[in-house]
C-alpha cells in the first residue's frame, strides 16, 4: 500500500497529514474520555465526571474540522483509489469517534447521579470498560499503522464485550430483585453498561473501516456477536433456556 | 454504397450473427480485440505485447502518462499509423473477428467503420453542411440530395449540434466555437455510420461547459457505438467510461471496470499514477 504522504504535490500531502493528525487527536481524546468516565463511575467521582462531560465539546469540534477538511479535499483534490478510501474512511471514523465520545459523556452524566446513591458492586463493568478501552486503543493503532490483522482482532473481540454485557445484565437484575431500593442505581449502571457496549460497537465499526481503507474490500457481514441479553433473560425467566 | 457494404460483409462475416440488442446490453460482446500487439517506430518499440478488448456499446478509456503508448494504440485501431513510414505493427487487431491489417482491407473503408475525433477540433474549411456531408458523399452513402440532407440532419442531431446550427448550415464550420467545432467533428464521424469511434483527447482544448456537453454526448451515443477515448484527465475517464485501461512505458498495466480502477486498482503503478504519486 502507498504511503499517504508521497504525492508529487506536497500541499496535498500536508492536507492528508493534517487529516491524519485530526483523527489521531480525536482517537486519543476518545480513549481519555472513556477512561475518565469509567473511573468516575468506579470511584464515584462526580468532579471527574463533570470534567469528562465538559471535554466532549472538544471531540465534537474536531469532528467538524474533519468534516470540513474532507469536503475540501474531495472538492479540490478529486482523490482517487487509496487516497479516496483514506479520505472517506476518515469521515466515517470521525463519526464513530464522535458517537464514542457521546457515550462517554452519557456515562459521565450517570456517574454523577450514581455518586449520590448507595454503592452497588459491579466488577463486570470495570472489566467491560477496560476491554473496550483496549479495543479503541488497538483499532486506532491499526488505523495509524494500516494494520488489517490488528483491525480484525478488534473486530473479533466485540463478542467478548457482548458476553460481559450479558452477564452484567443478569447480575444487575438479580440485585434489583433482591432489594427494590437498588433499582434506581442498577438502572443507571445498566444504561452505563449499554453505553460501553455501544462504544465497543463503534470500535468494531472503525475496525471495518480500517479494513476497507487498506484493502479496498469490506469485511463480511457475519461478525461474531453475543446473544442479545434483553431477549435472553425474558426467555430465561419463562423457560429457563436462553435463546 | 456497395463498396461500403462489401467491407461490412467482410468485416462481419455472416457466420457471426449478432445477438439481439437486449442480450447485448446485458453481456457486452467484444467489438475490437488487440492481441500480442507490438509497435515500433524505427528501432524504438512503442508498444509491448498489448492484449486489449474493446467492447460493444461501451466507452473504454485509455489513461497513462505522456509517451506511454495510449495514442499509438488508438491509432493502430484504424490504421492511422500506416501513414508513418517508420512505423511497424506486429500482432493482430480484429474488428468483429476480422483482421484489420489484412491486405484485402482498404484503410479508407476501415476508417469509415472506425472513425476518429482528434484533440483539436479540425473542421474542413467548408460549410457546416459540407463538413458532415463530405464522408457520406465520399463513401457513396446517399443516392440523392434528399438522402444526404437526411444524413446531415440526423448526424448533427445525434451530435447535439443541430438546434444551434440549423439556420446557418451554409456558414463555415470554422466559425463555430471550439466546443461546437468538436461536436461538428463528432457529427462528421457519425455521418458515415461507423461502428467504433476513437477519440484522442477530444476535450483537452475545450472549456468545462463544452467538455460537459461532449461528455454528455459520448454517454448518449455509446448506445450505438463502441467508443475508445484517450484522455489525460482521470476525472474525465472516471466520468465517461465503463472500462479503463492503464498504459505505462508501452505496456498495458491494468484494465478493468472504471469504478474498480479508480477505487481499488490492483497494480501499484496504476495506484501511483491515478493518485498523483508518479516520480
Amino acid at each position: 500500500m502507498s504511503k499517504i504522504s508521497d504525492h508529487i504535490v506536497t500541499s496535498y500531502d500536508a492536507e492528508l497529514n493534517r487529516l491524519n493528525a485530526l483523527i489521531s487527536r480525536m482517537g486519543g481524546l476518545a480513549e481519555t474520555q472513556l477512561d475518565g468516565a469509567a473511573q468516575a463511575v468506579l470511584r464515584r467521582d462526580a468532579e471527574l465526571a463533570a470534567q469528562v462531560r465538559a471535554q466532549d465539546t472538544e471531540i465534537d469540534a474536531l469532528e467538524h474540522d474533519v468534516g470540513a477538511l474532507v469536503v475540501q479535499l474531495l472538492a479540490l483534490r478529486q482523490p482517487m483509489a487509496v487516497d479516496l478510501r483514506y479520505i472517506v474512511s476518515a469521515l466515517k471514523i470521525a463519526a464513530d469517534l464522535e458517537r464514542f465520545g457521546d457515550y462517554a459523556k452519557n456515562v459521565a452524566k450517570r456517574a454523577i447521579a450514581i455518586s449520590q446513591m448507595p454503592h452497588i458492586p459491579s466488577p463486570g463493568l470495570d472489566r467491560m470498560a477496560r476491554l473496550v478501552q483496549a479495543m479503541i486503543k488497538d483499532v486506532l493503532d491499526a488505523y495509524l499503522e494500516n494494520d488489517t490483522d490488528k483491525a480484525i482482532a478488534v473486530w473479533n473481540q466485540d463478542v467478548e464485550v457482548d458476553q460481559l454485557y450479558n452477564s452484567l445484565f443478569r447480575e444487575l437484575l438479580t440485585y434489583m430483585m433482591e432489594d427494590p431500593r437498588n433499582i434506581t442505581g442498577c438502572t443507571h449502571l445498566l444504561f452505563i453498561a449499554k453505553n460501553i457496549e455501544r462504544m465497543g460497537d463503534h470500535a468494531t465499526n472503525i475496525a471495518e473501516t480500517v479494513h476497507y481503507q487498506v484493502k479496498g474490500v469490506e469485511l463480511p457481514d457475519d461478525r461474531p456477536k453475543g446473544e442479545d441479553p434483553s431477549f435472553a433473560v425474558f426467555h430465561a425467566a419463562d423457560s429457563g433456556d436462553a435463546e | 454504397m456497395t463498396q461500403h457494404m462489401e467491407l461490412k460483409t467482410f468485416v462481419a462475416p455472416p457466420t457471426m450473427e449478432k445477438p439481439p440488442e437486449i442480450a447485448l446490453r446485458n453481456a457486452p460482446e467484444t467489438k475490437m480485440a488487440a492481441r500480442d500487439l507490438n509497435v515500433f517506430y524505427g528501432d524504438k518499440q512503442a508498444l509491448f505485447d498489448v492484449a486489449l478488448d474493446i467492447r460493444s456499446r461501451q466507452v473504454t478509456s485509455l489513461i497513462g502518462p505522456s509517451g506511454c503508448g495510449k495514442s499509438t494504440f488508438i491509432r493502430c485501431l484504424n490504421r492511422m499509423n500506416d501513414v508513418i513510414d517508420i512505423c511497424r505493427v506486429e500482432g493482430s487487431i480484429t474488428l468483429d473477428g476480422a483482421d484489420v491489417y489484412d491486405p484485402a482491407i482498404d484503410p479508407v473503408q476501415l476508417r469509415a467503420l472506425v472513425g476518429m475525433v482528434f484533440q483539436k477540433p479540425n473542421p474542413f474549411p467548408k460549410s457546416i453542411y459540407e463538413n458532415v456531408a463530405y464522408g457520406p458523399r465520399l463513401h457513396g452513402l446517399a443516392r440523392d440530395r434528399e438522402e444526404l440532407d437526411e444524413i446531415v440532419t440526423t448526424s448533427l442531431k445525434k451530435a447535439g449540434l443541430f438546434e444551434e446550427v440549423k439556420d446557418r448550415l451554409d456558414e463555415p464550420g470554422t466559425g463555430l466555437s471550439g466546443g461546437q467545432q468538436q461536436r461538428l467533428c463528432i457529427a462528421r464521424a457519425i455521418a458515415v455510420s461507423p461502428e467504433v469511434i476513437l477519440m484522442d483527447e477530444p476535450c483537452s482544448a475545450l472549456d468545462p461547459i463544452a467538455t460537459a456537453r461532449i461528455e454528455e454526448l459520448i454517454d448518449e451515443i455509446r448506445e450505438n457505438f463502441s467508443i475508445v477515448i484517450v484522455t489525460h484527465s482521470m476525472q474525465q475517464a472516471a466520468r465517461v467510461s465503463q472500462r479503463t485501461a492503464f498504459f505505462h512505458l508501452g505496456t498495458l498495466v491494468e484494465v478493468g471496470d472504471t469504478a474498480d480502477i479508480f477505487t481499488n486498482p490492483r497494480d501499484q503503478r496504476t495506484q501511483d499514477y491515478i493518485t498523483g504519486r508518479f516520480g
